[in-house]
């Protein structure tokens, strides 16, 4: 994905921000021009204003990916999730700090800040959210 | 509005066509469905062509043209169009094809549908599979196309508690029909326990869930039915022919576990050709992922939701069953050929419905049903077909 | 004593108040031991680790480093002091594993936490102590009024070479401290620092690990720089050892710092909420920041603290920190508290660890 192109999304990538309907108050993320909840949807254009996701929501799927994404390869296996917010929205997005099979629907977790994937050794580094649990790990060790 | 009628129906082998071009697989697809009509190349006004991806698979756009000329056609100066819709590039391409008969701007159309894709490495064909998915916020985040699907399948799950193994038994299905098919890309058996145990590309999905990425092409003629019989002994009638949408992207469904477009798409081509589920004997479904052929019984109304699943683990979907399902071996085991899918589907179903179709002959079959679905349900279509008495 | 940061410019003279408004840590969740190390390489791993006094260090995933940890330690430090963003005018990230060898790490914290526009940002560098100069430039700013807030971070990913002595400590993590002068929660009354030019340990341009000058990292190096400017910084504000309930030094290892402590005097228990890196390893910019977190986790007000960061090259800087009845106010239940990170993790074989520290390559890369 070219500089610009990751660039644009990176206030939204890098710290949640959705937009919400003034009319119906249904939250949006990525954000939105026109709410495609209202009925009356012409209204609304431009009249959705910035909101900030908390980072808190609950896992709504998840998949244990094995065959990466393009530039995730060093990841593998990772845990690729659909997570639903507090404010409503479901979004894509990996699990981490999570052991694969400690995962299940409903799990409570926040956003976490990482790196996406990386333009090639010499190229720039995209970075976003994720979600990890929200209770901390408990493993002891030593 | 004209009723519009397949005249022909042509394809190439389904596979890794190593020594085969894409121009040789467009060309030889559309010959043969020329030739299994009566039509000549004289008769045609437009050549339609369903394809995903050429720019990033072979680096050449403009196909349409492409394919035309290296048919000898060029001289001719036809409009040639192609059509993109991701996986379900096919069927809409046919869809196009369809309204320009049906209006009566043209009689005779070719609609072709190919793709090549085992012309890049495999890590770059599983990118460019997933460009028809949302690149700014699915597949940034490490979504993969067989991820995405296996979000659909562990919430389908969750909710409906439909087994691993329900899915895994499609793959065995088309397995089990694509041996009886010398167009498909794998004609093995394979066994429930070789599916469930499969290589993991993303959990619940094995590799035996995933439908291959091949090289191939497929074509049919459409023209107005009422001169059909003119071109062929047995005119298939397109009786429905319906698309729908959905939001690009699986998060942002309203259930992640139903293809909206594909009930949507249902509903109107049932509506529009005075039909019901029960009277379809047989339905190519688009199962790219194992759990898509299964969602996609319930979407398309033959079945309750949550009820595939025992339907597929109870068998009777085979060929002898009230039903059949994929007996071309689907996406799964005929071949995925993105743009060529949607019209191999529809050339099986014309293949059975003129009792042609050889070893995996459902007998007495009048309607047939097609689905073609593209990126993780973004755009489904639906095609009804109906032999003429 | 003449040149140098010097106490009459802060607090109890001036009269201002500057010091910590709030702090915050992130140490990733995985860990290794000497003894796995060692094994790798044939080595008595176990000796080590009771050489070294490292019992494990902390490992950052493969989708973590300087900018991951920086920007989630400073969420911490937001969350827990609620403080607006957009009130910071400087964020100042100090390490010596920035992700890019030119393009600031501190512009992607200060995105991530929504404070940009209208803000000064850049990278520090001096080795393990980049974090503390952060803090030093900080004060000034805050001090002299030209900023309500400053964000100084220290913050690592840093690697040994595979097998080098360096492995065994090398770890992750980060601390940031947002410095002010409003509801403050541990006044900073004076710094000192003390700086020659001393070549301990470097890393030169386009080199993947560091290359270190063994035995001379210790005398001349880190226990003159620590020793010496402890010493000043106690001259400055005239105190003594024993005037300070907490003392926290650079800790390259768990050995290093309990021997300045005790050629300087101190006791075990004046270092027991510092010393840290035996548990999750040498946090390099973050280290002895992290001392000072788990220290202020467990605080009381009017608890004196003494901080000696040491950064090779080489120099050392010193904090006179008192904590205030604000850090009641404060709630230290955001984030994890460091005491966390020190008893739990994940251990990894060094198969796991080699293939995320991005020792086995990937066809393509470098």
């Amino acid at each position: 994905m070219s500089v610009a192109r990751f660039w644009r999304e990176t206030l939204r990538r890098y710290n949640l921000g959705g937009s919400k309907c003034t009319e119906c108050g249904k939250v949006y993320f990525p954000p939105r021009s026109v709410c495609p909840h209202c009925t009356t949807h012409r209204k609304t254009m431009g009249r959705l204003e910035p909101v900030q996701l908390s980072g808190e929501g609950e896992v709504f799927s998840y998949s244990v990916v094995h065959e990466a994404a393009d530039g995730f390869e060093m990841q593998v296996p990772y845990v690729l999730a659909l997570v639903r917010m507090k404010e409503g929205p479901i979004l894509t997005a990996q699990l981490v700090d999570v052991d694969p099979k400690d995962v299940a629907i409903g799990m409570p977790v926040k956003a976490a800040f990482r790196k996406l994937k990386a333009e090639g050794a010499g190229g720039v580094i995209h970075y976003g959210y994720k979600f990890a649990p929200v209770l901390s790990p408990t493993e002891k060790v030593g | 509005m004209r009723e519009v009628a397949i005249l022909g129906v042509g394809q190439t082998k389904f596979g890794e066509l190593w020594d085969r071009s894409f121009r040789e697989i467009g060309i030889e697809a559309g010959f043969a469905a020329l030739q299994s009509s009566k039509l000549s190349s004289r008769d045609l006004s437009a050549l339609y062509i369903g394809n995903m991806a050429s720019g990033t698979y072979i680096d050449q756009e403009h196909v349409a043209p492409l394919v035309l000329d290296y048919s000898g056609l060029a001289g001719h100066h036809l409009p040639s169009v192609r059509v993109e819709a991701g996986g379900a590039s096919g069927a809409v391409a046919l869809h196009q094809g369809y309204l320009a008969v049906a209006s009566g701007l043209y009689d005779f159309v070719v609609v072709g549908g190919a793709e090549k894709m085992t012309d890049v490495p495999e890590e770059r064909g599983s990118a460019i599979a997933s460009s028809a998915v949302d690149q700014e916020w699915e597949t940034v985040f490490g979504a993969t196309m067989p991820g995405l699907w296996a979000l659909i399948a562990q919430r389908h799950m969750h909710e409906h508690g439909t087994k691993r193994e329900d899915f895994a038994q499609m793959a065995v299905l088309d397995h089990e029909h694509a041996g009886k098919n010398p167009f498909a890309h794998y004609r093995n058996k394979i066994s429930l326990d070789a599916v469930l145990s499969s290589t993991p590309v993303a959990s619940p999905l094995g590799m035996l869930d995933c439908a291959p990425s091949s090289d191939g092409a497929a074509a049919v003629v459409l023209g107005p039915l009422e001169r059909a019989r003119k071109f062929t002994d047995t005119p298939i009638k397109i009786s429905a022919s319906q698309i729908a949408t959905d939001t690009m992207a699986v998060m942002h469904r309203r259930d992640v576990t139903t293809l909206d477009a594909t009930v949507l798409a249902a509903k109107r081509a049932f509506q529009r050709s005075g039909l019901e589920p029960s009277k379809i004997q047989l339905a190519e479904v688009h199962d790219s992922y194992s759990i898509g052929g299964l969602i996609a019984l319930e979407d398309l109304g033959f079945f309750p939701k949550g009820k595939a699943g025992g339907a597929l683990a109870d068998g009777g979907l085979g060929l002898g069953g009230k039903l059949v399902l994929n007996p071309s071996g689907g996406l799964k085991a005929q071949g995925q050929p993105f743009g060529a899918v949607g019209i191999a589907q529809v050339a099986e179903i014309v293949r059975q419905l003129r009792g042609e179709a050889g070893d995996r002959q459902v007998s007495g079959a009048t309607a047939g049903l097609a689905h073609n679905v593209g990126g993780t349900g973004a755009t489904a279509v639906v095609t009804i077909l109906e032999r003429v008495n | 004593m003449s040149g140098g940061l010097s106490a009459p410019t802060l607090g109890k003279h001036s009269g201002e108040t500057v010091g910590i408004v709030s702090y915050g840590t992130y140490i990733p969740r995985f860990r290794i031991t000497p003894d796995e190390i060692g094994r790798v390489w044939g080595a008595d791993g176990v000796g080590m680790g009771k050489n070294l006094n490292i019992v494990r260090k902390s490992v950052p995933a493969p989708d973590e480093d300087t900018i991951t940890i920086s920007t989630e330690a400073l969420r911490v430090a937001i969350a827990r002091g609620g403080v607006d963003p957009k009130d910071f005018g400087a964020v100042y990230v100090g390490s010596e594993s920035h992700p890019y060898a030119v393009k600031p790490t501190a512009t992607v914290v200060a995105q991530a936490v929504g404070s940009t526009p209208d803000i000064t940002a850049a990278d520090f560098e001096f080795a393990c102590k980049a974090g503390t100069a952060a803090i030093q430039t900080c004060i000034g700013l805050v001090a002299s009024g030209m900023v309500r807030y400053g964000v100084a971070i220290g913050s690592d990913t840093s690697q040994g070479a595979p097998g080098d002595a360096l492995e065994y400590s090398a770890s992750a993590g980060g601390a940031a401290y947002i410095i002010g002068r409003e509801n403050v929660i541990a006044r900073i009354d004076g710094t000192a620092s003390f700086t020659t030019d001393t070549p301990d340990f470097w890393r030169r341009e386009g080199q993947r690990y560091p290359t270190h000058a063994g035995r001379f990292t210790g005398e001349p190096a880190y226990f003159r720089h620590v020793t010496e400017c402890a010493k000043r910084i106690m001259h400055r504000m005239s105190t003594k050892p024993e005037d300070y309930q907490h003392v926290v030094f650079h800790q390259p290892n768990g050995k290093f710092p309990q021997r300045a402590g005790k050629l300087l005097g101190f006791s075990e228990e004046q270092m027991k909420y510092g010393l840290v890196t035996p548990w999750i390893g040498n946090t390099y910019s973050g280290a002895a920041l992290i001392g000072l977190a788990n220290v202020l986790d467990h605080a009381r007000p009017s608890e004196r603290v003494l901080v000696v960061g040491y950064g090779s090259g080489a120099g050392s800087d010193a904090f006179d920190i008192t904590v205030t009845d604000a850090i009641t106010q404060l709630d230290r239940s955001v984030g994890t508290p460091v005491e966390h990170s020190l008893q739990n993790g994940v251990n990894l074989t060094y198969a796991v660890y080699a293939k995320f520290r991005g020792k086995i390559r990937l066809p393509g890369e470098d």
